[in-house]
């Protein structure tokens, strides 16, 4: 580690895998809290969506019949917290007959090569 | 190499929680360093100290203490993800106006702000659960 990296906070490549639904499970609102605390420290952040994962940032969630708390707003914020780099799964989209129409925030959609490349390029990779 | 462990699942439910388990102490063993390992979601449910498993079966929570006294591991719970699942420490218990704590030996409670500089302290994160 060099004297520069010590002393301005050494910068990580940190992805954030979400591969699950928002509801039925509770991964994928904590994960969003983990990106949240986790922009605090300045890292160069990722974020992509991949099989049912993509159903977070579809649009019109309705979460009004099962009392749930409807978290997807939040997606929208990331921008503000310099979280930017956000991608999608080609393939999952797909399967699940979304386009990025049906999306509530700006991704880049990947070929499942494409998200391989970008995983093996990170230095963390937290998985939800 | 210096691991950091993350822990997403809850002792007896999924066997994630086992394999952690058997990931650090073994990482430990063959000399390497644990920077820290760090309960999130369900995960939070390996720290407390009320878990009486049947006499014939492995104490997971017992287990995650003996091995940080051994090894002076560091054992994080999240706070958010505990103040949800009602795993609280005597400040913790206090602050949230309640009548009792239930955290186990060897473990602290923390922000998620642990989890993120244990993976810029790292050489290698791993997270075990689905």
């Amino acid at each position: 580690m060099s004297e520069e990296m010590m002393e301005g906070g050494e910068v990580k490549k940190f992805l954030y895998v979400n591969r699950k639904a928002p509801y039925g499970t509770i991964y994928a609102l904590e994960s969003l809290e983990v990106v949240l605390i986790g922009a605090a420290f300045e890292q160069d952040v990722s974020m992509v969506f991949l099989d049912d994962g993509v159903y977070q940032i579809t649009k019109g969630q309705d979460t009004s019949g099962s009392d749930m708390k409807n978290f997807s707003p939040t997606y929208r914020a990331l921008e503000m917290y310099d979280v930017e780099k956000l991608y999608v799964s080609k393939e999952s989209m797909e399967a699940r007959g979304l386009t990025t129409d049906d999306l509530i925030v700006d991704v880049e959609v990947m070929s499942a090569a494409e998200i391989r490349e970008l995983m093996e390029s990170q230095d963390v990779v937290l998985s939800f | 190499m210096k691991f950091a462990i993350q822990v997403n699942e809850g002792p007896y439910t999924h066997q994630g929680s086992d394999t952690a388990y058997q990931f650090t102490k073994a990482a430990l063993e063959k000399g390497h360093e644990v920077y820290r390992v760090f309960f999130y979601h369900d995960g939070v449910n390996n720290g407390t100290r009320l878990t009486t498993p049947p006499q014939d079966d492995r104490h997971i929570v017992n287990r995650w203490s003996e091995l940080a006294a051994k090894h002076n591991l560091d054992l994080v719970i999240c706070v958010a993800a505990a103040q949800r699942r009602g795993i609280a420490d005597a400040d913790e218990a206090k602050r949230n106006g309640k009548d009792a704590d239930n955290i186990a030996p060897g473990f602290r409670i923390s922000g998620l702000g642990q989890l993120i500089e244990a993976g810029i302290q790292a050489d290698r994160l791993v997270v075990f659960g689905d």
